[in-house]
């Protein structure tokens, strides 16, 4: 008989056994549309994923964002003015471009919610808001309606996007692909690395961090400007899906990502089903919008992430315990 | 003016110049004049009485939306669901309004009421998850913001329940009945005066009463309160609903006193004003009414200086984001106009406590 943690362990397994199975049902039962709700899923979990590691590495180091709505749309937006007026350079070259500034943006507004939270010592929720604030009211003011940028590829991986069910999962735009490698990265960097190493103690312990020599002030910056630089992709995600910037484009995205990781228990691999969750739930929602399968009207489709989020956080998000120095600013002995 | 006022005052006053000097240096990089631009802005909002009715029309959820922040912050809760709950308290009053008919001195309050309830029953949800799964009000607020977005949204669609059958392809509620309407005096919106009572009265709870008193203590240190016997759990369920409650009252006044209707996508945007309007106050629920006519006169005068000075009524956000954070970073203020460093400008507000608790 098994012990009761060995039966603990197994849990998971049963659990993606399940979704499996449900998976091949559903296949069997409508596989185009099975099929589209897949491609959908990994299409809306990218976004989520990179918000939600934006968020991780700025709570392991020690600082809350609630600011990655604000950069994700400040980094579309920059993207999409950087794109659309290299447009007469080709077409990789002005995504290429677009890109860099969308990440570039994004990662100079993570630097200055690190100066408000680590030099300003400024409540972190208030930065994060006033980033909000500032990327929805800006973007608009200096939104030129009527431009265009160049429209991103798909890119289908050979083989796999031939094989049934999984087919459409594996043609997706390129930054889609980067999403799930970022993950990877992240997760290994964390806890295998020794950045990861110093990231993780300047969140928990930063003065004991600081008597072995950590510069924990200078690693709270660089941190704070790679995960925008992450927020930026994410916002990207969202011009490659749209090709255009839209007003108020993110929608909620950058605080369903803070749900994300917290339903990820702040480890990038638990971030990464996270957002499969909610973007399954995300894909299911489009495509019964799209198909109209049910006489529901679609405003309540709509809701289903928020709801699932709300209720996620209820049941699974107690357990998750935040870096103990996260949200306090640290001030040397 | 005594001194440890005008200590107390300084801070916001040079926060909201700096602002509006962001604001002008945006203006001028658009290629626009900014003196043009502000002039509009203030002939717009103070110029006449259909200005000023305007001005007033726009404060009053302004009002009520940092009331509601404000009185969350007293509890250390950060309500960013003004929005949500605002939508929710509007539609319902209207629907109130419009489906029955009664006598002016019940159906008016009634229909208040009832929007103010419906926003909270939202707060209740909110106090309920963080006082007993310690889910963190942040999230939960922006999440509701979505849900009664999208439900205020059906109600007023095409097959909604609620909607004007008679205007068509518009998403609308019918007009309210006479009765449930916030009368006007003299071109003047008589709801303002209800969003000052609002404001008189929290005052007198929050700074007056037993209960102010355990709602502050449970916001500056819950083990503390949680140590001297203060139901702290029941506090922060109960400042959810009252904060909840305030902004469902806002939107109901805009319903019953400004659009007669409701209609949904009016005045997005009015969650966050609410957050700036309760820092510019420093919490205070009497300084929140000048902040919100501070603000309330911002947007009532964009459109003209749209129309006059051709600048983006969006502007009004940036500014208020740089408000926003020079009120937050009294440092960078006093770096600036070297201001001496006392007490008054020193108490900032801390929020972030982490997602757990």
């Amino acid at each position: 008989m098994a012990s009761p943690t060995n039966t603990k362990r197994l849990i998971p397994w049963f659990a993606a056994a399940l979704v499996l199975a449900a998976i091949v049902a559903a296949w069997s039962w409508k596989s185009g549309d099975t099929e589209a709700v897949l491609g959908r899923t990994v299409r809306a979990a990218a976004p989520l994923i990179l918000g939600g590691l934006c968020g991780l590495i700025g709570e392991r180091s020690g600082i809350v964002n609630i600011g990655i709505e604000g950069q994700m749309l400040i980094s579309a937006f920059a993207g999409f003015m950087a794109s659309s007026y290299t447009a007469g350079m080709g077409t990789l070259a002005s995504l290429v471009i677009g890109i860099l500034a969308g990440m570039i943006a994004a990662a100079l507004t993570g630097t200055f919610m690190g100066w408000c939270a680590i030099s300003l010592k400024m409540d972190q929720i208030i930065a994060g808001t006033v980033v909000n604030i500032f990327a929805a009211g800006f973007t608009s003011y200096a939104f030129i309606q009527g431009r265009t940028q160049p429209t991103y590829p798909q890119w289908s991986v050979p083989v796999l996007a031939d094989l049934p069910i999984v087919g459409k999962v594996f043609s997706q735009g390129p930054l889609t692909y980067v999403a799930f490698v970022v993950v990877i990265i992240v997760q290994f960097a964390l806890f295998r690395s020794r950045w990861g190493l110093r990231t993780r103690a300047v969140g928990e312990h930063p003065s004991a961090a600081d008597t072995v020599g950590i510069d924990v002030l200078r690693l709270r910056y660089v941190n704070m400007t790679i995960a925008g630089s992450l927020a930026g992709i994410a916002g990207m995600l969202l011009l490659q899906s749209a090709s255009v910037f839209n007003r108020g484009m993110t929608n909620g995205i950058g605080f369903i990502a803070l749900a994300v990781m917290l339903f990820g228990r702040y480890r990038p691999f638990g971030v990464l089903l996270g957002g499969l969750v909610l973007g399954f739930f995300n894909g299911l929602q489009a495509q019964l919008q799209f198909r109209q399968a049910f006489d529901i009207p679609p405003q309540f489709f709509g809701m289903i992430p928020f709801v699932f989020t709300i209720a996620v956080l209820a049941f699974a998000g107690v357990s998750a315990r935040p870096p103990a120095a996260a949200g306090v600013p640290y001030e040397k002995e | 003016m005594k001194q440890r006022q005008w200590d107390a005052l300084r801070l916001p006053l040079i926060a909201v110049a700096l602002g509006l000097l962001v604001g002008c240096i945006l203006i001028v990089l658009a290629g626009n004049n900014p003196a043009t631009a502000y002039w509009a802005l203030v002939k717009g909002s103070l110029s006449g009485v259909t200005e000023l009715g305007r001005t007033l029309d726009k404060a009053t959820p302004l009002v009520m939306g940092g009331l509601a922040v404000a009185v969350a912050f007293k509890a250390g809760l950060f309500n960013i669901g003004g929005q949500g709950q605002l939508l929710l308290g509007a539609a319902v009053a209207a629907y109130f309004g419009f489906r029955f008919s009664m006598p002016t001195v019940i159906h008016l309050p009634l229909a208040m009421a009832m929007g103010g309830l419906a926003a909270g029953l939202l707060g209740w949800l909110v106090g309920v998850l963080k006082a007993t799964r310690g889910t963190h009000e942040v999230i939960t607020t922006i999440m509701l913001n979505f849900v009664a977005a999208n439900l205020t949204d059906w109600l007023t669609s095409r097959d909604g329940p609620w909607k004007d059958p008679e205007s068509g392809a518009i998403a609308r509620t019918p007009l309210v009945n006479e009765s449930a309407e916030i009368p006007r005096l003299g071109g003047l919106p008589t709801g303002f005066l209800v969003a000052v009572l609002a404001a008189g009265i929290c005052w007198w709870v929050f700074e007056k009463t037993n209960f102010g008193f355990e709602v502050r203590t449970t916001g500056l240190n819950p083990k503390a309160a949680r140590y001297a016997g203060i139901k702290t759990q029941r506090i922060i369920v109960t400042t959810m609903v009252m904060s909840a409650f305030l902004a469902g009252v806002g939107g109901a006044i805009e319903t019953q006193g400004v659009a007669g209707r409701f209609q949904p996508g009016f005045n997005t945007g009015l969650g966050f004003d609410g957050i700036t309007i309760a820092l510019l106050a420093r919490t205070n629920p009497l300084a929140v009414v000048p902040a919100a006519l501070l603000i309330g006169a911002m947007d009532a005068g964009s459109t003209l200086m749209q129309a006059e000075a051709d600048v983006a009524p969006e502007i009004i956000s940036v500014i208020q984001a740089s408000i926003l954070f020079f009120i937050a970073a009294p440092s960078v203020v006093r770096f600036i106009v070297r201001m001496r460093s006392d007490a008054a400008t020193d108490d900032d507000m801390r929020l972030s406590s982490g997602w757990g608790a």
